[in-house]
């Protein structure tokens, strides 16, 4: 039974992923919670088409968050846009951005150095972040962002109830969900794992490595800057540690409880995170030192994460 | 702007630049010999700073601080090279990194439980808590200190890597790895010492640094990042180059701190831009070695 239902989840993942996520809001504790693994899952995802597909390890991903999240709340807050729409596009269009210019430089280096560029750029984005306290909060964070209501033709939903906002985000997450898995069954996608499994090869074939790799770090960008978007609206301030190295580290972290290079993997693990988290947090205040140390456990004995195990490591899934 | 202040400025940015040297100097080891990029190195360098700070209070002599909390730190690296790096070598370079980064947050935490959420400051011994004429202007003697004790360990370090023959080896082993094993020599037990070198290395910036910066959990995330720019502007394996833009790092932050406060952090990352744009292999690196 579990064996088919997994099966069926991996063959699937995006009707998986619809039929799951509809009725998530009742499985968990609270409705919140709910929301943040969808956010956070979408985040891992955008970190797992780089680091799961294309074989880049960034460290530095809190950037394309904390752009897309500060990109809606300025356009938000500061700039005083009355869509919704408009302001998500603006935080998309800053996170896009920062992945081109920022993948640009970091892919001058390859292997290792590339993590640690891509740890120092977000790091320079949280001090101009921290700096540029008229438009961005400084410390205190971005506040006063107001919950619009979504237009759509002929119709203005309003998203403030925790429940709206869930499926306001839910059709946004699923949209991207499925934007992913067209990127990953395209040629682009399988040349994307080629240079993941042998760059040179993939060069000797006439593929400019390169190119492909920008492409998916912008992509990848992409995604994480509409989660950034989403979690401004869900929060309604933008705290300044979206840019700090602890949410690069996050993202990292559930990606590979969950399972680096698997569709499902991402959600999984960032669930596994959240509740972990919202646990412990009640027990102690030190409950980073227990993620950490279940981290560690992770990559020394379980380096393909939950469901990387559960469906066997193949990448089908 | 007196000649004062710039003379200031100028030791100011040399005692930031030494600390980011000894710091790199250690990184840049670990990774030439075994790639493996230590995310914890600023965790042994936090280490260093407690411990000096612990011993201090408890035996009430910086000195005994001062040599026994970097070998402390040493000890520990040693540790953490055999539990949990060594079973790593032979897996993806991107392994060691996860790990530490893991080991960093268990270490920040551990040390927030044992010494509080608030940093602690020590001073430095009363025999160098004076300031001393330059010249032109008065300079604490601690800081003169620091960099006449960092520039010995330099020194001491490059006489270590440049004329003796366990230099030799860990200089061959990470140009050559699989030909130096090769050749007979045990490998793991270099990378286990070059582990506690580079570890004690951190730890002896800590406490140097921690009567300067104060000390706190999360002290060594800033500056390690600080590091990996000073290795990628000064390149990979070049002790020469770490030193080179260690130096120049820490007086682009020190003069720009002077002119415009607000920039002093983000100038360290325009430097390395301009670096990657201009010179990808940094200052005195070789383009593609240990990539």
């Amino acid at each position: 039974m579990i064996r088919r239902v997994r099966d069926g989840l991996a063959a699937h993942p995006v009707a998986a992923f619809l039929a799951v996520f509809a009725v998530f809001p009742f499985l968990v504790p609270y409705r919140a919670l709910a929301t943040q693994v969808l956010i956070y899952g979408l985040f891992a995802l955008g970190f797992n088409l780089l680091y799961g597909y294309t074989g880049l390890l960034s460290f530095g991903h809190a950037a394309y968050f904390g752009l897309g999240a500060y990109g809606t709340g300025i356009a938000l807050a500061r700039l005083g846009l009355g869509s919704v729409w408009a302001a998500l596009a603006m935080g998309l269009g800053a996170a896009i951005l920062g992945g081109a210019v920022i993948g640009f430089f970091c892919l001058r280096r390859r292997g290792i150095y590339f993590a640690m560029l891509t740890l120092a750029f977000a790091q320079l984005l949280y001090f101009i972040g921290f700096h540029l306290a008229d438009l961005t909060g400084g410390d205190d964070g971005l506040r006063g962002i107001p919950q619009l209501a979504v237009g759509v033709p002929g119709l203005s939903i309003p998203i403030e109830t925790p429940i709206r906002f869930y499926y306001f985000a839910f059709v946004l997450v699923g949209l991207a969900v499925v934007a992913l898995k067209r990127i990953l069954d395209s040629p682009f996608g399988a040349v994307l794992r080629a240079v993941r499994e042998n760059g040179e090869r993939a060069a000797a074939c006439g593929y400019d490595v390169t190119r492909l790799k920008l492409l998916s770090f912008v992509f990848s960008a992409t995604f994480a800057g509409l989660a950034g978007a989403l979690e401004a609206l869900r929060l309604t301030v933008v705290p300044i540690e979206s840019l700090y190295w602890t949410t690069s580290g996050q993202v990292v972290m559930m990606t590979l409880l969950g399972g680096a290079g698997t569709f499902f993997g991402p959600f999984v693990g960032a669930a596994t995170f959240l509740v972990l988290e919202d646990r412990l947090s009640l027990v102690t205040e030190s409950w980073p030192l227990a993620i950490g140390l279940v981290f560690m456990a992770f990559v020394l004995f379980l380096p393909r994460g939950i469901w990387g195990t559960l469906t066997g490591g193949s990448h089908a899934g | 702007m007196t000649p004062a202040i710039l003379v200031t400025h100028l030791f100011t940015g040399l005692v930031l630049g030494m600390i980011l040297v000894l710091l790199a100097v250690g990184l840049s080891l670990i990774f030439g010999l075994m790639t493996v990029v230590n995310f914890a190195h600023g965790s042994f360098y936090m280490l260093g700073a407690y411990l000096g700070f612990f011993l201090l209070g408890l035996t009430g002599s910086f000195w005994v601080a001062l040599a026994l909390a970097p070998l402390a730190v040493g000890v520990a690296g040693l540790l953490v090279e055999r539990v949990l790096v060594r079973p790593l070598y032979g897996r993806s370079l991107d392994d060691p990194l996860l790990l530490t980064f893991g080991l960093s947050l268990v270490m920040i935490e551990t040390a927030r439980l044992i010494w509080g959420r608030i940093g602690v400051t020590f001073d430095p011994p009363r025999e160098l808590g004076t300031a001393v004429s330059l010249g032109f202007t008065m300079f604490p003697v601690y800081r003169l200190f620091v960099i006449g004790v960092t520039a010995a360990v330099l020194l001491a370090l490059w006489v270590f890597l440049a004329r003796t023959d366990l230099g030799l080896v860990i200089r061959a082993g990470s140009r050559d790895p699989l030909m130096v094993q090769a050749l007979g020599v045990d490998l793991g037990r270099i990378r286990f010492l070059v582990f506690g070198i580079g570890t004690l290395l951190a730890g002896l910036a800590g406490v140097l640094a921690g009567p300067m910066r104060g000390v706190y959990a999360d002290m060594g995330v800033t500056i390690v990042i600080e590091s990996f720019v000073v290795i990628v502007v000064g390149g990979m394996g070049s002790l020469a180059g770490a030193i080179l833009a260690g130096l120049l790092i820490g007086e682009v932050v020190s003069f720009t701190t002077l002119f415009a406060p607000k920039l002093a952090e983000i100038m360290v990352f325009i430097v390395m831009a301009v670096i990657l744009l201009v010179r990808p292999s940094g200052l005195l690196g070789e383009a593609g070695l240990l990539e």
